[in-house]
């Protein structure tokens, strides 16, 4: 079978498992809402200050939704074996890795697209940022959905990985969340955010290219 | 490996088997310490004696003497364990494995430095203990790298898979360096710009600056000591079936 094949066997393999378990693909969307709705909880509900921090608020929520999602990734496959399956196939690791990563922000991230006006509408962003924050979400969270493979691929074989993953992959977040929030805010506002998106843009491609080194190279040493 | 010259491979091939390793670092750290205290007394001498006051900033100013080499360190001894990391997945070379988990506490430890001093740094100048500065920011993100390294390394039981996870996190996150570094300037910063790395003319005054660089190759030499003691201790963790291990410990009975 030609490597590109196996890369969509992969994916599609991925997609239907996850639609076999329909419900929990709901649970990130739901997580996502839930911690957005928690904010005006906790700091009141003055429109003003909601408006000034939803870009924040609203990127934050997305990210700790990915970095929960992310244990499932590579979890199921480690413990019914397919992982070992996958290291022994003749085609490159990273290839079927990056087919995994793809897949999982396929049923993961895209979602989020769908509430996130009404989140904006939860928070008061004005309407103009909308696009912003649409355009930052399909950019900037398949690039959580890959910085965060590195991650799981480190602490797959670990029983309680939990805590340190989000030890380990949020600090490299933090370039995501300051341009993604940032294009957004500068939406808000009116501004032109070109220069943020073409940096996530950037930063996308080449975490599309280097991310499976790593990650394939944690796996082979995880498995062992 | 044609284009290394045959000398060079030879010493590094005899420099990581673990028992030479061993015994050099036991005949190195006396000179090592002696040439710290050397340079770390002339430095604090010069910094905190002989250096004039600050016409703006008074004596405060002076912490820089430990602040500035201790920030310069943490991000020294990030990028050398990413090398470290890169040669240990590369050759396989255990003292490779061994020096970058024996780095980052010590490194972990610069950087910890560096942030409490230049918070208390802080509170005189900008009336504050802690600012969202761009740089205070990526040297605390700085902090949660080597956290996560050495939580990663504690976490895997086999110490061998640990190191090479460490060094796969070593060399992703040096990468990642720069682009935190720049992401977080372009977010906010306060921070005095850069003063002695201005290659044409630093403007610092040179009584100031001798004494700097002074604690800086101090804080090196410090790192020198520290890693080795650390890389002795863990060889021994590492090796203590082996028979240089046995022998050793006959010898000191």
């Amino acid at each position: 079978m030609p490597i590109i094949q196996a890369f969509w066997a992969i994916i599609r393999r991925d997609l239907l498992l996850a639609f076999r378990r329909r419900a929990e693909m709901a649970n990130p969307l739901f997580f996502f809402v839930l911690v957005v709705a928690l904010f005006p909880l906790a700091v009141g509900a003055q429109p003003n200050l909601l408006r000034a921090m939803a870009p924040g608020v609203i990127w934050v929520s997305a990210l700790l939704a990915a970095l929960l999602s992310l244990d499932g990734l590579f979890r199921s496959d480690f413990e019914d074996g397919s992982l070992e399956q996958m290291l022994l196939s003749p085609h490159a690791l990273s290839i079927l890795v990056l087919g995994k990563i793809i897949a999982h922000w396929l049923v993961t991230g895209l979602p989020l697209l769908l509430v996130a006006p009404l989140l904006a509408v939860f928070l008061g962003l004005p309407e103009q940022a909308m696009g912003t924050l649409w355009l930052t979400l399909i950019l900037a969270t398949p690039l959580l959905s890959l910085i965060g493979a590195i991650g799981v691929a480190l602490t797959v074989g670990l029983r309680r990985g939990g805590m340190l993953l989000s030890l380990l992959v949020l600090p490299l977040y933090v370039p995501v969340l300051i341009f993604a929030s940032g294009a957004v805010d500068r939406a808000a506002s009116g501004l032109p955010v070109n220069a943020q998106l073409n940096i996530l843009l950037a930063m996308l491609l080449s975490a599309l290219v280097l991310v499976p080194l790593p990650t394939a190279a944690a796996l082979k040493m995880s498995v062992n | 490996m044609s284009w290394i010259p045959a000398p060079v491979s030879r010493f590094f091939h005899r420099t990581s088997s673990p028992p030479y390793f061993y015994a050099l670092a036991d005949r190195f750290i006396p000179w090592l310490t002696v040439i710290f205290l050397v340079l770390l007394g002339a430095g604090l001498y010069g910094g905190l004696y002989l250096a004039p006051t600050d016409y703006q900033q008074g004596d405060s100013y002076r912490i820089i003497y430990i602040h500035v080499p201790a920030a310069w360190m943490s991000l020294f001894i990030y990028v050398l364990m990413a090398v470290m990391g890169g040669i240990a997945l590369i050759w396989r070379m255990k003292l490779a494995e061994v020096m970058l988990i024996s780095s980052a506490p010590i490194g972990a430890g610069f950087t910890f430095v560096a942030l409490v001093t230049g918070s208390l740094w802080g509170k005189p100048m900008w009336g504050t203990w802690w600012v969202w500065d761009a740089r205070l920011t990526s040297e605390l993100i700085l902090l949660f790298l080597y956290m996560g390294v050495i939580s990663l390394y504690g976490a895997i039981e086999e110490k061998r898979a640990a190191a090479r996870a460490v060094s796969i996190l070593a060399l992703v996150g040096v990468v990642n360096i720069p682009i935190i570094h720049y992401s977080v300037q372009w977010w906010n910063t306060l921070h005095q710009g850069p003063t002695v790395s201005k290659m044409d003319k630093p403007s610092i005054h040179v009584s100031m600056l001798v004494p700097l660089l002074l604690m800086a190759v101090a804080f090196k030499f410090y790192y020198l000591i520290a890693v080795l003691q650390a890389a002795k201790l863990e060889l021994l963790k590492r090796e203590t079936s082996s028979q240089w291990v046995k022998a050793l410990l006959e010898k000191q009975a």
